[in-house]
């Protein structure tokens, strides 16, 4: 009871519910995110299942056309996969995808921003290891590592691990980001006086570190979170554009469009398009809630 | 040494290098290159000794080099040049682990009560870590019940263990800082203008409270501040700072008195005293910045009574009668 | 006796989300003609609010709720924005604590002077000039034609706070409002800051409205003090008289507390508890909770009135 009286007085809860864009945003979030991790439970076919595919169905455009069959609702992909069904797996393809590699770039670079932000002697050499990691675009170092994997093991094993070596990819790619946050925000938190006096009383730089200084730059990693796994989702995306993504028969939003492009041309564009808007969605929805977060924890935007 | 002396400082340098990074020492003048390194000198030689029990308290305007001197002896800096000692130990040379000991009998209080307490943590676990900390070997309840205590003693209910810090006003705040340098049970304490963010009315509570504590807990104070009529009040003996350096230390009331310094007597005429009209002594000229100190006599560039000597020589510290330190040319020469 | 400004009955509120909270309560004030009042009072009294509604500059949840203030017998606080901009910065100039804050760092204190005048009247540059150096002399800045060329950050503290009240006194104001304009310098530098105060507001004849906490330095530069507690003015009165004989109980503490009144080595006369946050403002007397003379009387607002001594003091308790 107490506990929602709080979350009712919360400043939170009150500036969010003021904001349509925030709380629209929110909800179509939680509806692609529901949908999505409940896909074997409320889609209409098993996409994974062959014995379910029949090719004779294969390109059949959506339901409300002339052609259309009932039993897809936004038709069939070029293997006679039923859309909609194939789009809600892949969507949940795409978000853990984009979720685990965002854990591991904030992990790595969360380590690394508090020891280059807290220990000086760290500061130069990590920080140019993260210069010379972010000079490679993302792109590069995937296009080498999969390339690199796909010779090694042939393309047939090189699908079973598709998602976890993606995972690993984009995280390696774009720690930086983390460690440059962080790092700033350590960098003005050592300075106050609450950890001279965890100085004082003898802590270890440790403990001082992970009790006292972590807790307190959290709200700028907060912040790029959100916009680092929208952006995990869009390069796992143009990953599988260029054919390093996930495998055609465990497509995530990225492949999906690009089986489908193929076909664009020859009138079949359900397959290309219906994807495709859904991954805006989803991006599109993440970068306004991210958006609306940072100007929240900016004080000098709301409460003045 | 005398064995009342608690904490012996001395001859202390302290120096920030501010050049940046290793491109920007490089200078190009008159058609050379040459390399060069920015040093404010932040505290240049100074030495106090503070006895057992005592109030001393360091005075000087801001950028003066006040709060470096207390972190250089915290060891939150290290030092430059010159010893820390406490009671016969030096401990400015002593790695983290062999100073444990020491951290938990010198605590400070600090200036900022806003910046001073871990907004993430409640007070309850603010006053926990150290005594967790210092003392691993006490049950949960000896823990609670300490800082039950420690809460009593600075005058905020110990219910109160659960709130944060944001829910506290700048006197409480500041009180619950001095719970927690007291939940180690320190012998000294230094105090960085621990009421100067306060409001009158408050700064009375928080200076009673710490004279409290000093009687009920035997401690000794650094007290550093730059309100004179606070530092009357309390202190024993009084030092006062001038970029970096220190130029008289002496008995309170014979420094309120008779100000031998030109510098502490400017300071002193400045502070404004109820309803009488000001009759300052005015100090003409800028405060040099402590990274192009003045040769000789650093207060030379404001001073009156700077003749030649002052702006060549250094002035050493001279013990006039009354016990008073002076460093000043003019008062070793009898012109003052 | 000439009024410089009238504030008659001044309530300012600010509308927080659930709540109205009343920063400045019922105050009334005047200023004579190149009279020097000072108002004191702790943190979040209302003093800095008070001074910024005179010139109508709350910032924005806050705004004017009822009351009055009249510049010179003109009621400006029904101003226009335009209307109030031609009176800011011209008859009435602000000063305020932090100097990087009213100077703009990339523009060189002569630009800086020069737009002053050119937004309030249109002169030759030669006599923008002349007007710019004259007023820099008036605040003792050494060889101002060199500096008028100079960005901020080339000056020290005090400098930059004497420049600032050389911009405000371009326009030849009739009333400067000072709000803690000391705060941040140190004694020495404070000393002289305030001796210039001082002095140009006899010279020019100007009024001047010094905010401050400090009631040491106030009494030396007033001829009468304004003493606020929780929004409302709690006691008024000269100078000289308030600062000895004081008669509102937080008065006498507030005078009492300094380490000057306690005997030495002593303890100091403490006030007991805080000044309540603006949501938390007692009925009746807001210092009812702190004070020793309290009675039931007390539940009821007690209104500024004048009493024997001769200031006017809100306290039921006082004769
Ligand atoms: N970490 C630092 N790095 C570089 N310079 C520093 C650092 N800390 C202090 N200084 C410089 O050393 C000088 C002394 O500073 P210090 O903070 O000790 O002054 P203070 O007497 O405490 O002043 P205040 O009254 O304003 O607190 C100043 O010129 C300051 O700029
Ligand atoms: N923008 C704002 N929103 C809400 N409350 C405000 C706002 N500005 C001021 N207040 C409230 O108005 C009250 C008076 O504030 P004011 O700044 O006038 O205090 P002050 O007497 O000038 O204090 P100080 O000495 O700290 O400058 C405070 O309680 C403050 O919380
Ligand atoms: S040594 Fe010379 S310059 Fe320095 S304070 Fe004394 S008289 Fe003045
Ligand atoms: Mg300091
Ligand atoms: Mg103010």
């Amino acid at each position: 009871m107490a506990f929602l009286r709080r979350i009712q007085r919360s400043d939170f809860i009150y500036y969010f519910f003021r904001d349509p864009v925030a709380y629209i945003s929110f909800f179509i979030l939680l509806a692609l995110f529901v949908s999505a991790f409940a896909a074997p439970l409320i889609a209409p076919h098993n996409p994974y299942d062959p014995t379910t595919i029949d090719i004779m169905d294969s390109e059949l455009p959506p339901v409300w056309s002339s052609e259309g069959s009932a039993r897809f609702l936004l038709g069939t992909d070029d293997m006679g996969r039923d859309m909609l069904s194939t789009m809600l797996y892949g969507m949940r393809i795409s978000i853990i995808i984009g979720l685990g590699a965002v854990f591991l770039q904030a992990a790595i670079g969360i380590v690394v921003g508090l020891l280059s932000g807290y220990i000086r002697r760290l500061d130069a050499i990590l920080m140019r290891i993260a210069d010379v990691q972010l000079s490679f675009s993302t792109y590069m170092i995937a296009i080498f590592i999969g390339a690199t994997f796909q010779m090694m093991f042939g393309v047939a094993n090189y699908e079973k691990i598709a998602a976890p070596l993606l995972i690993f990819i984009i995280g390696l790619a774009e720690w930086p980001q983390y460690a440059r946050t962080v790092r700033a925000s350590v960098l003005a938190e050592r300075r106050k006086e609450y950890v001279e006096a965890a100085r004082v009383i003898g802590l270890s730089r440790l403990r001082i570190m992970w009790r006292h200084i972590l807790p307190n730059t959290l709200s700028p990693v907060l912040v790029i979170s959100t916009v680092q796994v929208a952006n995990a989702i869009m390069s796992e995306a143009a990953l599988s554009f260029l054919g390093l993504g996930m495998p055609q028969n465990k497509p995530s939003l990225g492949s999906l469009i690009t089986s489908g492009f193929e076909y664009i041309f020859s009138g079949t564009w359900w397959i290309t398009i219906f994807p495709g808007i859904l991954l805006v969605v989803l991006v599109l929805v993440i970068n306004l809630l991210g958006d609306w977060i940072r100007d929240y924890l900016n004080p000098k935007l709301y409460k003045g | 040494m005398d064995p009342l002396v608690l904490v012996s400082i001395r001859n202390l340098v302290k120096r920030f290098d501010i050049t940046g990074g290793w491109l920007d020492q490089f200078r190009f003048s008159g058609g050379k290159i040459s390399k060069e390194r920015t040093v404010v000198r932040a505290v240049n030689g100074v030495s106090i000794d503070v006895a057992q029990g005592e109030t001393v308290s360091v005075v000087g305007e801001s950028g003066c080099g006040k709060s470096t001197l207390a972190r250089t002896v915290m060891g939150l800096y290290p030092a430059e040049e010159g010893e820390v000692y406490y009671k016969n130990t030096r401990i400015d040379n002593l790695s983290e682990a062999q100073r444990q000991p020491f951290r938990a009998r010198m605590q400070m209080v600090f200036q900022d009560p806003y910046a001073s307490l871990n907004p993430r943590m409640t007070l309850g676990e603010i006053l926990r870590e150290p005594i967790r900390f210092h003392q691993p070997k006490l049950d949960k309840g000896a823990v609670a019940e300490k800082v039950a205590l420690v809460m009593e003693q600075v005058g905020i209910d110990p219910d109160w263990h659960t709130r944060y810090p944001h829910e506290l006003s700048g006197g409480q705040r500041q009180r619950i800082s001095i719970a927690r340098a007291l939940t180690v049970e320190p012998e000294f304490i230094v105090a960085d203008e621990p009421i100067a963010a306060l409001d009158v009315s408050i700064q009375a509570q928080i200076l009673n409270l710490m004279m409290d504590l000093q009687e009920q807990n035997n401690l000794t104070y650094l007290f550093i501040s730059h309100d004179l009529s606070v530092v009357e009040h309390i202190s024993k003996r009084v030092a006062v700072m001038y970029l970096g350096s220190m130029c008289e230390l002496a008995q309170a009331e014979e420094l309120f008195q008779r100000p031998r310094h030109p510098y502490t007597q400017a300071l002193l005429s400045a502070i404004p005293k109820l309803g009488k009209a000001a009759s300052h002594e005015k100090l003409t000229g800028d405060v040099p910045s402590p990274i192009n100190l003045p040769p000789g006599c650093v207060f030379h560039t404001r001073c009156r009574h700077a003749n030649d000597r002052c702006r060549l020589e250094i002035p050493q510290l001279l013990t006039v009668e009354g016990g008073t330190q002076v460093a000043c040319h003019g008062v070793e020469e009898g012109r003052l | 006796m000439d009024k410089l400004l009238t504030i008659n009955n001044l309530n300012v509120d600010f509308t927080l989300r659930s709540t109205t909270l009343r920063a400045v309560n019922n105050v009334s004030l005047s200023v004579n003609k190149s009279e020097r009042l000072g108002i004191v009072g702790e943190s979040g009294a209302g003093k800095s609010v008070l001074g910024f509604s005179i010139i109508n500059l709350i910032s924005k949840p806050g705004r004017i709720a009822s009351g009055t203030v009249m510049l010179q017998g003109e009621e400006i606080s029904s101003y226009t924005y335009e209307q109030m901009r031609q009176i800011r910065g011209n008859r009435i100039s602000m000063i305020f604590q932090d100097p990087m804050m009213t100077l703009n760092p990339v523009l060189t204190i002569g630009e800086q002077m020069r737009e002053t005048i050119n937004a309030h009247a249109s002169m030759s540059a030669a006599d923008v000039d002349a007007i710019c150096l004259e007023k820099l002399r008036k605040v003792y800045i050494p060889s101002p034609e060199k500096r008028l060329d100079q960005y901020p950050h080339e000056f020290s503290g005090g400098m930059r706070q004497r420049i600032i009240i050389a911009i405000s006194l371009l326009t030849n104001p009739s009333l400067i409002i000072a709000d803690e304009p000391t705060t941040a310098l140190d004694v020495t530098i404070q000393a002289e800051i305030m001796d210039l105060l001082l002095e140009l507001c006899e010279t020019e004849h100007m009024g001047l409205i010094l905010i401050t906490h400090d009631l040491a330095v106030v009494s030396q530069v007033t001829q009468r003090i304004a003493v606020m507690y929780a929004g409302s003015i709690v006691e008024q009165g000269a100078t000289e008289q308030l600062i000895t004989n004081p008669q509102h109980p937080y008065t006498k503490g507030l005078l009492g507390a300094l380490p000057q009144r306690a005997s030495r080595d002593g303890r100091l006369n403490q006030i007991p508890g805080v000044m309540p946050g603006l949501a938390k403002i007692p009925e009746g007397c807001s210092f009812r909770n702190r004070c020793s003379l309290a009675a039931d009387i007390c539940l009821t607002q007690p209104v500024l009135e004048e009493k024997t001594s001769g200031s006017q003091v809100a306290c039921h308790m006082v004769k």
